[in-house]
């Protein structure tokens, strides 16, 4: 019984528990989205990753069965102007480095949902790179910050 | 008080601004414009003057600025309080022929019900943007996609229609608020 209660309080605890993933010697770390409008026809997906290899290595696409397509942008706002452009050659993960796909303006567009994500879900998606090959891991939806920019909250700490 | 500002106004636009830029001090937001709300209900300039105002211009197929946008206006309202009341926050689409009020409506009321979301026909949007010294323009994507470039910041408006300052997402929360209060407090 003990047992039973102690887990059912793991699956309520907060939602910015951390969790993570290997490919190889690629550190997937805290991938999340941040929840969206009920109806919103994109959505936004943050990950922290660590190159514990010697070689660089590349994010090269992102792929969901919970979305039309994942696309990987970069945001930029300049003159005051937001402008996104997708980021052809991927994201690079220099060797021991650690990159924030978030940090930058940089982020994963899950481009039509397939449903509804809200706190608490886990969309599944397919990471891929050039080196350490495919993984399967889970976004984590979270709550959107009201005070703070995409995934300021507790990423990859 | 108010008729001496204005006359200072006045005065100031007659001889020649010296460091604030013209549009500074033309009530710009008093320019006519027809839109409708997330109720589909017209609306024109005039629903939006007598109180300061905020203003986002943006668009629903959008990652990150925009609903970043929305959620930091919406934890502005939250940490003002009962002031909250002394402040409009407009959200308007630059994509008006993807938004349709349906859409501005799940989507504004989802980050805050006191946001009030326009959009209308394309033209409409222009016109009103281009009297605002609002930039946006449409880009393709790759598969026949496009997305918006927009004005990133968010535009304060005093209570007769002249534009004011901005908020900027990159500085913090406190100074965003600290901004708005002032923005409310004088007007």
């Amino acid at each position: 019984m003990h047992k039973i209660v102690i887990a059912a309080f793991l699956a309520f605890a907060p939602t910015a528990q951390a969790h993570d993933f290997t490919a190889g010697t690629i550190f997937i770390d805290h991938p999340m989205i941040e929840e969206a409008p009920p109806n919103a026809p994109v959505i936004g997906g943050y990950v922290t990753l660590h190159n514990n290899g010697g070689t660089d290595d590349r994010l090269i696409q992102i792929e969901s069965s919970a979305a039309e397509k994942v696309e990987i942008h970069k945001t930029t706002v300049t003159d005051g102007i937001a402008r996104m452009q997708p980021l052809t050659e991927g994201l690079t993960i220099p060797a021991g480095d650690i990159v924030w796909l978030g940090d930058d303006g940089t982020h994963a567009m899950f481009v039509k949902p397939a449903k509804r994500y809200q706190v608490g879900d886990e969309v599944p998606a397919t990471l891929v790179f050039e080196k350490a090959g495919r993984i399967d891991i889970t976004f984590k939806v979270e709550e959107r910050s009201l005070t703070d920019g995409p995934g300021h909250e507790g990423h990859g700490q | 008080m108010l008729v001496a500002v204005a006359a200072a106004g006045g005065a100031f636009l007659a001889f020649g601004p010296r460091q604030s830029p013209t549009s500074a001090w033309e009530a710009i937001y008093a320019k006519p414009f027809q839109l409708v709300d997330q109720d589909g209900t017209p609306v024109t300039q005039a629903n939006f003057l007598g109180k300061p105002s905020a203003w986002f211009y943006g668009f629903t197929h959008c990652p990150d600025v925009c609903p970043t946008a929305l959620a930091e206006m919406s934890g502005i309202l939250e940490a003002l309080g009962a002031d909250a009341d002394k402040l409009q926050v407009v959200f308007v689409s630059v994509d008006p022929e993807r938004d349709t009020p349906e859409i501005m409506k799940d989507y504004v009321e989802y980050f805050d019900a006191r946001i009030t979301g326009l959009t209308g026909q394309l033209d409409q949007v222009t016109t009103m943007a281009k009297d605002r010294y609002i930039f946006f323009e449409k880009v393709p994507l790759e598969g026949g996609d496009y997305q918006m470039e927009h004005q990133a910041s968010i535009q304060l408006v005093t209570a007769d229609g002249r534009f004011s300052g901005t908020l900027a997402s990159e500085e913090g929360f406190e100074t965003r608020l600290a901004k708005v209060r002032r923005h409310i407090g004088n007007n």
